[in-house]
């Protein structure tokens, strides 16, 4: 038996052929670093930054006064509530719409996908802009949605749509539909056929066989789907801002509020790792149900 | 080309090591290739022999060892540089460039004229075979084209050694037989060192000079075809190429070795392995008369044929012997011979020749 | 009307059976469909109001577009950050995904996380860090500031589509090549670079819309002369409605989609010419 490699130092070549191999891996890596000094710049220092002021108070000095006032002030709380809200309401809403939807893309014959996807791509593909000031043109005062539903005689006075939570809503499921149906209709595509022609051979009807074959096994892709809109509604700063009307205060928004009032950069900053935390956490939780690394990573 | 062994390289390898975590691709192999043979790396998957190949051709480091071509050091010179040509699997063809420019490839890297490229390129095509299909895309050919084109790249530059990594495996049986002979006439005209990746036995044994059994990362045996058949040194290598069987063999206190209490060999001084085997190439048994004397020089089985399988040119016997142990023999099937008389559960008396004996220490798994 | 009653899936269920889902499927595809385009129609309205469907069409709101300096010079700007953001993000993003791809060590999954960050911390984070950084060396309302932080947004989404094509392309005629006598450098270029064409134009693409549809960090980097389109754009949603928005849009859709459909169309002659 021959002796394992750690007490075997004076093996054949070792170090030149380990100076040789590291010489490499260098070179190969060097390839990365322009893309990482950019983010470094971008992200890391920033980020480092707003961290760092966010344990300033406004006197300069290192305190947990921004962090305090976050846990007292009522208003504060009520921004996390609403953002958790709507984030919430935004991923549910998204399910019970989206499913059905990458349902059916996932069960029509491959060749037609193409042209059902496109409307699926097309608002994808649209700036989040026009796509938000389209919402607000329709569902404002005289906007089309009032107009055609006076027309039409659904009811008689204008509904508040707009500048309001249900416009915020309208708005941010539309915009967030296409991130729950593109990698749900990806996963629900993977789903293997022979265990649906199992279960029907099994005695199955075809209900049944789609509420506990199908529906379980598409559960990862729902997860995963629900968590990119998740995290994005949390940060999610244009449409509500837009569609809100100022009532429907989301914390990206305070975030701006406060910069722009009071040019307060401790309570800002604070609030900006509050939300930088409950995102790596619920991405963090996620990484336990899903294998997120090897989606990206190739081998030699 | 002319064959011209000179213009070919001996290839040595010494004490080669690879280990991925704790695992060892290859522990501490050394294999000394002679210039000009056809040397076929042969091992079951996983058992190294693929990492082997690519550390000679560089895209493997290794942990430690010596790689030399020749009298050349090359173990930490880059892959580029090794001058060696080589043949992956799938081919790895160049899918934007036609047949032409795939196999000129090496020679625009080398900065040949346009003339001579071209007229290397034709000369390397006509030796396989594929003269007429110079302008042609490479998804405009079949598996056995894709093949040769793949050859045709890899030797046109004149390299001194040559390496394929199991090329032949994507083909069809019958294709894959041809391509077989028609790569060992290539070997014979180029006369270029070849070292050559297989896990298929019967392939090792129609191409190579010599063969390396490799298994779990160490050299099990080194030998021609004959030896390798004839003389395996163990159980891996006794089971792997070709078929057998073995029965049990008894030392004794002075290092003989006997079967039925005759001796049919003596364990080499120093050896301290108790068990031993006796290992029987299934063709090299020879149905006896049953109440026939005993010629000296055969050793005899005596017991009941358990199975009997007509595969046409052969019939395989199972026999369980009295003492348990089963055994197999392949006869030959020809008209009017013994085993059309032969039943399930009748008692049979086998032989074999001492000079066919293989005798090796251990006990099969 | 046959096919109603063939099959739709392995369970054997119709396709009669399952018209609530296509009838569904295909409401829910009108509500994504609708609000997008709607915007439109509406661009040619002759009225301040936009109304649909419009009663005189007319081409005003185009006009005053092309009138109006302010948008005239945010479209200068969006395009040139865009364009700037392409051919920066593009060949960082393609080196960062080859090295990455092709070496397989440990360090490697840590720049690759480290690289994916841009797409994991909240936008609104990354702009006002910036803005606060960046304000510190002058590199507020300037090109050069709003390009960095535009390309490290694309830098992951690059990363992805070319780690994707690498992961269905045979590295093993980098091998050749290389055992044929080419450099590690001259086999990427002459080989695997050309059979990358497709994925690579893909991500310059996806990198030049990520720019120029970007918001957020376009109104805190961009200002004053050198606002973008998008900041002018969502500066004019808060404070009124201008039915120039209307025609603005129509033109980004038109911008967007023309420029993802050309791409599918050129990705479907190239698969057929294999």
């Amino acid at each position: 038996m021959p002796t394992p490699l750690s007490e075997n130092t004076d093996a054949l070549n070792a170090d030149k052929l380990k100076a040789a191999e590291r010489r490499e891996t260098l070179t190969i890596l060097a390839l990365t670093l322009p893309a990482i000094i950019a983010v470094f710049l971008v992200i890391v220092v920033p980020v480092g930054w707003l961290f760092s002021l966010s344990f300033l108070d406004s006197s300069g000095q290192l305190s947990l006064d921004n962090y305090q006032k976050m846990i007292e002030y009522k208003s504060y709380i009520r921004v996390f509530k609403t953002t958790f809200n709507v984030s919430f309401l935004t991923t549910f809403l998204c399910i019970l719409i989206g499913y059905p939807l990458a349902y059916f893309l996932s069960q029509i014959p491959k060749k037609y996908v193409g042209l059902f996807m496109l409307t699926v791509l097309l608002p994808f593909w649209t700036s989040l802009l026009v796509r938000t000031y389209a919402w607000l043109v329709m569902l404002q005062r005289n906007g089309l949605i009032n107009n055609f539903a006076i027309e039409l005689g659904i009811w008689d006075t204008p509904v508040k749509l707009a500048h309001n939570l249900n416009g915020t809503l309208i708005g941010m499921v539309h915009i967030m539909l296409p991130f729950l149906v593109l990698p749900l209709y990806a996963a629900m595509r993977r789903i293997d056929r022979h265990a649906l022609q199992a279960a029907a051979n099994l005695g199955a009807t075809p209900v049944q066989a789609f509420w506990q074959v199908f529906v379980p096994l598409s559960l990862p892709g729902v997860v995963a789907g629900s968590l990119i809109v998740f995290v994005l509604c949390l940060g999610f700063y244009v449409t509500p801002a837009v569609l809100g009307g100022g009532k429907v205060i989301l914390v990206s928004m305070q975030i701006t509020a406060i910069l722009e009032d009071q040019f307060n950069w401790g309570a800002a900053s604070a609030l900006g790792v509050v939300l930088l935390v409950a995102t790596f956490a619920v991405l963090l939780l996620a990484s336990r149900f899903l294998k997120l690394d090897s989606v990206m990573f190739g081998r030699r | 080309m002319a064959s011209d062994r000179s213009a070919s390289l001996s290839i040595s390898i010494t004490e080669l090591t690879k280990s991925y975590g704790d695992v060892f691709a290859l522990n501490t192999v050394s294999i000394d290739v002679k210039a000009g043979e056809f040397l076929t790396l042969l091992g079951p998957s996983g058992s190294g022999k693929t990492t082997l190949l690519m550390a000679i051709a560089g895209f493997n480091r290794p942990d430690s060892g010596r790689i030399c071509f020749g009298d050349h050091d090359v173990t930490v010179l880059p892959p580029h540089k090794r001058e060696v040509g080589m043949v992956f699997q799938n081919y790895a063809l160049f899918p934007h460039m036609s047949v032409f420019e795939n196999v000129a490839f090496p020679l625009k890297l080398r900065k040949i004229g346009t003339e001579e490229k071209h007229q290397r390129v034709m000369e390397a095509l006509k030796t396989v075979q594929l003269s007429d299909y110079a302008e042609r895309g490479i998804d405009q050919l079949s598996g056995g084209q894709r093949q040769r084109v793949a050859l045709a790249r890899a030797f046109v530059f004149g390299p001194k050694i040559l390496l394929m990594d199991e090329p032949l495996s994507a083909l069809d049986k019958k294709l894959r037989e041809e391509m077989q002979i028609e790569l060992k006439q290539l070997h014979r005209q180029l006369g270029v060192t070849t070292v050559y990746v297989t896990h298929d036995q019967r392939e090792a044994l129609t191409m190579s000079d010599r063969i390396a059994v490799i298994n779990e990362g160490e050299l099990a045996q080194i030998g021609t075809p004959r030896e390798i058949y004839n003389a395996p040194a163990s159980h891996f290598v006794a089971g792997f190429i070709g078929e057998s069987s073995s029965v049990p063999v008894t030392r004794d206190t002075a290092g003989n070795l006997l079967y039925d209490n005759i001796k049919i060999g003596k364990a080499p001084a120093g050896s301290k392995d108790k068990k031993w085997s006796l290992v029987i190439r299934p063709e090299r048994l020879s149905l006896t008369e049953p109440k026939a004397r005993k010629t000296a020089g055969r050793i005899y089985f005596q017991g009941k044929i358990s199975e009997l399988v007509y595969q046409g040119e052969t019939a395989i016997i199972m026999i369980r012997l009295n003492d348990g142990q089963e055994l197999t023999a392949r006869v030959n099937t020809r008209a009017g011979d013994d085993v059309d008389t032969l039943s399930v559960g009748q008692s049979l008396r086998v032989a074999i020749d001492k000079k066919d004996m293989i005798i090796i220490p251990g006990e099969a798994r | 009307m046959m096919w109603f009653r063939s099959a739709a899936s392995e369970t054997q269920i119709t396709h009669g059976q399952r018209i609530w889902l296509y009838c569904l499927a295909f409401i829910i595809m009108c509500l994504l469909v609708i609000p997008t385009v709607i915007v439109i129609p509406m661009s040619f309205s002759d009225s301040q109001y936009l109304e649909f469907p419009p009663q005189e069409w007319s081409l005003r709101w185009y006009q005053e577009y092309l009138d109006t300096p302010r948008w005239m010079n945010a479209t200068v700007t969006s395009f040139k950050v865009a364009a700037l953001t392409m051919l920066v993000a593009t060949p960082f993003g393609t080196m960062a995904a080859y090295g990455l791809f092709v070496s397989g060590s440990r360090l490697g999954k840590a720049v690759f996380f480290l690289l994916m960050t841009p797409m994991i911390v909240p936008v609104i984070l990354i702009a006002i860090g910036t803005f606060y950084v960046f304000g510190k060396v002058g590199l507020v309302n300037s090109t050069l500031g709003l390009v960095l932080a535009h390309t490290v947004l694309s830098v992951p989404i690059v990363m992805i589509i070319i780690t994707s094509a690498l992961r269905t392309y045979d590295l093993n005629q980098e091998r050749v090549a290389q055992s044929l006598g080419s450099t590690r450098i001259r086999a990427f270029f002459e080989i695997t670079l050309p059979q990358l064409k497709f994925s690579i134009m893909t991500a310059a693409l996806l990198a030049f819309l990520t720019s120029f549809d970007e918001v957020i960090i376009s109104i805190f980097l961009s200002g004053g002369g050198n606002s973008t389109l998008t900041k002018q754009m969502f500066s004019a949603l808060r404070d009124y409605i201008d039915p120039t928005i209307a025609a603005i849009s129509t033109l980004m859709i038109v911008l967007s989609t023309g420029l993802m459909l050309g791409l599918q169309f050129i990705g479907d002659k190239d698969t057929r010419n294999d």
